[in-house]
């Protein structure tokens, strides 16, 4: 049997941060130093873990219904879709997120920043896409926060996002920003991107997605790469 | 239309609060027939190890078939997950329990040696990484396995392939340095 299945397209230079920046601290002994060894898309890559069953529940979405109370901060809606680069719509994905809290801390044991917790937020949401790779979140807009990367280091306010698509090839990690945020410059997480990709990363403030008198809304698309066409010897010639 | 990827980040440091699964490291369950455990540690440049790595894994079931409708030959119906994720511990160290896959078919007709693709994540890396783990006990299948085989240096191959650590299958990722494992362009 002929096992000649379509790849998926590569990125070229311009599009994701390279893994040697120094400008961000812990790559530099992080950072793999050999050339990457070419790995054609065959099989494994094509194919990936479709994780619907199980994994999420109703309420999983809703970061400020997850405790006895609502957790304090700027109520928001995130929403957006998740697309492959012809535009098509994964429907059925995991969109998974994780996020500081409204004062800027993280419900982990190392965050170490002095911002107080708070016992109505855990911070993390997941949801799978519908039938037109829509996603949608409620939670709080997390708070900047400081790190020890440089003197006086802060990071601009982001949600983190964890996607699986439909194939090992289109696994991303990535997060999101807020418009305007000042310390978009100075931060060597986002900076780290090629700069006419930045703003890929960062959601646009959405009236059509706000709830007027009860949450902000911001919409970010997420586009995973596309399938290279179908293998010329499997077609017939077009005109 | 061609719509613009979305740029990868670094997972960061604090990736526990979103993206544990307490049945993560499972692929299948305990006491699984055949089931084995494969493992070892994530180290940095300077040999020291990397506690805050997420490693993936995914794999074709022990026919070699994937659970999943772009498989050519038909998704496998058999209800292996094929799919497993661990973080590391304050030693570095992660492990996964998973079955044996069977070889792969290629699109020239011939295999591909049973593997498992492998994503390291972890703060410090602004993308994943990807590389693979072979099996010890296939040296003819690895001798002829078209990835394997595109890696000029044998002491590089070796690196690819998992070796008997007493509990199962070991599998260290030095992410930098004299041992550095072979990454792949995915």
């Amino acid at each position: 049997m002929s096992e000649v299945v379509p790849g998926y397209r590569r990125e070229g230079p311009g599009t994701h941060p390279p893994l040697d920046f120094p400008a961000y601290r812990s790559s530099a002994l992080r950072h793999p130093t050999a050339p990457l060894v070419a790995l054609p898309h065959r099989l494994t890559e094509v194919t990936g873990p479709l994780l619907a069953e199980g994994r999420v529940t109703e309420t999983d979405h809703d970061l400020t219904t997850q405790h006895a109370a609502e957790p304090l901060g700027e109520r928001i809606v995130v929403s957006g879709r998740v697309l492959d680069e012809g535009g098509r719509p994964l429907a059925g994905t995991l969109v998974e997120i994780w996020q500081a809290n409204a004062a800027g801390r993280y419900r982990h044991d190392g965050d170490r920043h002095p911002a107080p917790l708070d016992p109505n937020f855990s911070g993390a949401g997941r949801c799978l896409t519908d039938a037109e790779g829509r996603w949608r979140f409620v939670t709080v807009k997390p708070g900047a926060y400081p790190w020890k990367n440089h003197p006086n280091a802060w990071r601009p306010a982001h949600i983190h996002f964890s996607l699986f698509g439909r194939a090992f090839a289109q696994r991303l990690i990535t997060q999101m920003y807020f418009p305007g945020d000042p310390l978009f410059g100075f931060d060597p997480i986002l900076q780290s991107v090629p700069e006419a990709a930045r703003e890929r990363l960062v959601s646009r403030l959405d009236m059509d997605l706000t709830t007027p008198e009860w949450a902000l809304g911001y919409r970010w698309d997420i586009v995973l790469r596309g399938r290279e066409a179908t293998p010329r010897d499997d077609e017939e010639d077009e005109p | 239309m061609t719509l613009p990827v979305t740029p990868a980040q670094t997972i960061g440091p604090f990736f526990a609060v979103g993206l544990i699964w307490a049945d993560g490291p499972d692929v299948v369950a305990e006491g699984t027939p055949g089931a084995v455990r494969i493992g070892g540690r994530v180290l940095d440049g300077a040999g020291d190890p990397v506690p805050d790595a997420l490693v993936e894994t995914w794999q074709a079931d022990p026919d070699g078939c994937f659970a999943h409708p772009d498989d050519p030959r038909g998704p496998a119906t058999g209800g292996f997950r094929g799919f497993g994720r661990c973080p590391t511990d304050a030693g570095g160290r992660w492990a996964i329990r998973t079955l044996k896959p069977g070889p792969v078919p290629a699109p020239d007709g011939g295999a591909e040696a049973p593997h498992l693709d492998v994503s390291v994540f972890a703060r410090g890396l602004l993308g994943r990484v990807v590389t693979r783990i072979y099996f010890p006990d296939e040296a003819e299948a690895n001798a002829t396995d078209p990835v394997l085989r595109s890696i000029p240096d044998p002491r590089l191959r070796e690196r690819l392939v998992a070796v008997p650590d007493g509990v199962g299958l070991g599998f260290d990722i030095h992410l930098q340095g004299d041992q550095e494992t072979p990454f792949l362009a995915i």
